[in-house]
């Protein structure tokens, strides 16, 4: 049987996540905008409220509530800000390797700071070679001894400057690619520049650098050769998850904007919400919102099975994120000339549409991932 | 140290807006309006939550209220409380504070009795901030009300309350009841791995019966308040618009407002 219902606990989740979005993220949000640098608080606050624990087990220090339960609070925050909405998805993106494929040891010396919110976690997979064809990349790791020496550089990396923990994608030969833990306090290791985007102000993006960055052997995830498939998996499963509760965030926001504006702007007398074509673009929104939720919220259950869900996660990130830069622009229309002032929110949300659709995997890359399940 | 909090659940009053009267029932429409917890209860279980870290004890939840009030009750497990009782029955409803007070007094009688009971000073629909005190002369305590402040140290509390021309401070022994208004603290968030420990912690109802009340003292039957009618008030602001040169309307606008007593 289906049952499309939340569980009681995943309502008081969400309760418990918009409440803190609306307490302490949102009045952060113009800083953010101002700044594009990440406040201390709400670092400090997704630690202490046990945000970044949902996916890591009891054993290790986490609350092992899953991967509906990470989809609901990424919605919640995003729909505040989708900017804290993305550093969030990246953490559990980065603290998904070491839960899936990591040693008991590796584990054990990682997971609990980066569920207490001590430590912050990242992936880099992406080079200036190209996102989409990761087997393009140029770092390289040589074994000396007990050893691997790292080095190259990647871009587009969130969380770069705040993540303490990456996962990183390197070759350690011509055609045989292997993840590692890295951590900060590795010698020869660091954060590069800062990149900008358009939207998303306040989430860190920038370049990971490693430059003859000795790693212990120990920090290989598997084995040699094992990099694609522990990269891919948790950016096809978590990342593109990730993706999508941000758009769901993102798409609920411009919802919840245009319906305010419209019963409230008088036209010709009578709240624009009674004219037929605002009505129109609302009941578009309100669609795909809930066309997106079910996707997203299907695949999520199924990962929490233990299912694969690599199609299921494309369907979802590229329904929702494109659904999340029309409902965008639709809000900033029902706006009028309102829509594109700094003022109001919606021309942050056109911005912060425009940055969903590279992130984890363009909306090309889904369509492949779809249309090879179709074809086959 | 047997803490008790009692905790109202009410509509939402950030939708206050949404909220109409039934002018036939006298009741409240609520309809479509979620459920929180009455704010300044949350106050109440903050201060709660503060003396059991300090002295140690057990943290005890008391409400009435029909039974779609459980999963917002349950909110009050997660952020720390120990247990909840609900007091639920039909022949509760239609309470007035007094009926309500007395329930409220047999739920923490039945459990064990208080040395401390936290209150919101008011609750956000009715708000006659009868309830706390009702319910401390009910279990013989002495009770302060309006509290911004509280402390405990070798069982003296020292309670600072606010009055209508500044603030007092008072100091009395337990048992104690104290309604506490928002300045008292910062409640806290929930903790999602509060979450997981709630599944594990008691969450009993309670009818009428179970608290041996009769039903001449509770509900409808049991209060002595009658609401003799509702009405709309209306608020608009008064505008009047003063005609004339710059000059002499800017006289006459310096003449309202010193007769207004506004410079
Ligand atoms: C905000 C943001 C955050 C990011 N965070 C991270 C991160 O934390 N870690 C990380 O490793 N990476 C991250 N990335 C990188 C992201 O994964 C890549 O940008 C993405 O994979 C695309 O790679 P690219 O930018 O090199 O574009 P390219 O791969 O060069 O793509 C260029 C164009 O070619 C199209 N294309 C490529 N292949 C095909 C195909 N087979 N068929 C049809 N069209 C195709 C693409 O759709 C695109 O339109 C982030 C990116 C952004 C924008
Ligand atoms: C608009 C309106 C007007 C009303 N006017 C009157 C009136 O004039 N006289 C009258 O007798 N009744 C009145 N009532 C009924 C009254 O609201 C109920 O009796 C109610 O159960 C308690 O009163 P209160 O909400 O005013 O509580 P308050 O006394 O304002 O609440 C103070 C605190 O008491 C505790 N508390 C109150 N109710 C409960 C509960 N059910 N469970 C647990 N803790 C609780 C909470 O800690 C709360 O913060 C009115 C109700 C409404 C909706």
């Amino acid at each position: 049987m289906i049952d499309f219902r939340f569980t009681e606990e995943q309502d008081m989740l969400r309760t418990a996540a918009r409440e803190f979005a609306e307490e302490v993220i949102a009045p952060l949000v113009p800083q953010m905008e101002e700044t594009d640098e990440m406040p201390e608080e709400i670092l400090r606050g997704l630690g202490e409220r046990d945000f970044l624990a949902l996916g890591i087990a009891e054993e290790y220090g986490g609350v092992n509530l899953g991967h509906v339960a990470k989809m609901i609070t990424i919605e919640e925050v995003s729909r505040v800000s989708v900017a804290v909405g993305m550093m969030l998805q990246v953490m559990h993106l980065g603290i998904e390797p070491i839960v899936a494929f990591g040693s008991p040891e590796q584990k054990k010396k990682y997971l609990p700071k980066l569920a207490s919110g001590e430590h912050f976690a990242t992936v880099g997979v992406t080079e200036a070679t190209g996102g989409s064809d990761p087997t393009g990349i140029e770092t390289t790791a040589r074994l000396e001894g007990d050893n691997y020496i790292l080095n190259g550089r990647k871009v587009f990396i969130t969380n770069a400057h705040v993540a303490h923990v990456a996962v990183v994608l390197a070759k350690t030969d011509e055609k045989e690619f292997s993840a590692f833990i890295l951590s900060k306090d590795m010698p020869g290791f660091r954060a590069g520049r800062w990149e900008h985007k358009v939207g998303m102000k306040g989430c860190d993006t920038g370049e990971l650098i490693m430059e003859d960055c000795v790693v212990p052997k120990e920090n290989m995830i598997g084995k040699p050769g094992d990099g694609l498939k522990v990269c891919m998996k948790a950016i096809s499963e978590v990342g593109r998850a990730g993706m999508a509760a941000v758009g769901l965030g993102l798409i609920k926001a411009c919802l919840e904007a245009s319906t305010k504006f419209a019963n409230e702007r008088i036209l010709y007398g009578k709240p624009i919400s009674r004219l037929q074509g605002v009505q129109f673009k609302v009941a578009d929104m309100y669609l795909d919102y809930n066309a997106g939720m079910l996707l997203s919220y299907r695949a999520a259950a199924m990962k929490d099975r233990g299912e694969r869900c690599d199609v299921e996660m494309a369907m979802a990130k590229y329904y929702v994120t494109e659904a999340a830069v029309k409902a965008a622009k639709l809000a900033t229309e029902i706006h009028g000339g309102y829509g594109v002032m700094v003022e109001y929110a919606t021309q942050r949300y056109l911005r912060d549409a425009a940055v969903l659709n590279p992130s984890a995997g363009t909306g090309d890359i889904q369509r492949i991932v779809m249309a090879r399940a179709a074809l086959s | 140290m047997r803490i008790f909090v009692c905790i109202k659940v009410v509509p939402d009053p950030e939708r206050a807006s949404e909220i109409t009267l039934d002018p036939q029932t006298k009741t409240v429409r609520r309809e479509g309006i979620p459920l929180v917890i009455n704010p300044m209860d949350k106050n109440a279980l903050e201060a709660a939550l503060q003396v059991r870290a300090q002295q140690g004890g057990e943290v005890t939840v008391v409400s009435m209220g029909p039974p779609s009030v459980e999963e917002v009750l349950r909110q009050s497990l997660a952020l720390g409380a120990d247990r909840v009782a609900l007091l639920c029955d039909r022949c509760l409803a239609g309470a007035d504070t007094l009926a309500t007070a007395r329930t409220l007094a047999a739920g923490i009688e039945k459990l064990g009795g208080a040395d401390l009971v936290f209150c919101g000073a008011e609750s956000a629909d009715g708000g006659t901030a009868q309830v706390g005190p009702q319910v401390a002369a009910l279990l013989g305590m002495a009770h302060a009300v309006y509290a911004t402040a509280f402390s405990l140290r070798d069982g003296i509390a020292e309670v600072t309350v606010k009055t209508e021309d500044g603030e007092k401070v008072l100091q009395g022994g337990l048992p104690l009841l104290v309604t506490v208004s928002r300045e008292i603290n910062q409640p806290r968030g929930i903790r999602f791995s509060e979450i997981v420990k709630a599944r594990k912690k008691p969450f009993n109802v309670f009818t009428a019966a179970d608290l041996s009340l009769a039903e001449t003292c509770i509900g409808e039957q049991g209060s002595p308040t009658r609401i003799a009618g509702i009405a709309d008030a209306k608020m608009e602001r008064r505008g009047e618009i003063l005609e004339g040169e710059p000059e002499e309307a800017v006289a006459k606008l310096m003449t309202i407002l010193r007769r207004e007593g506004a410079i």
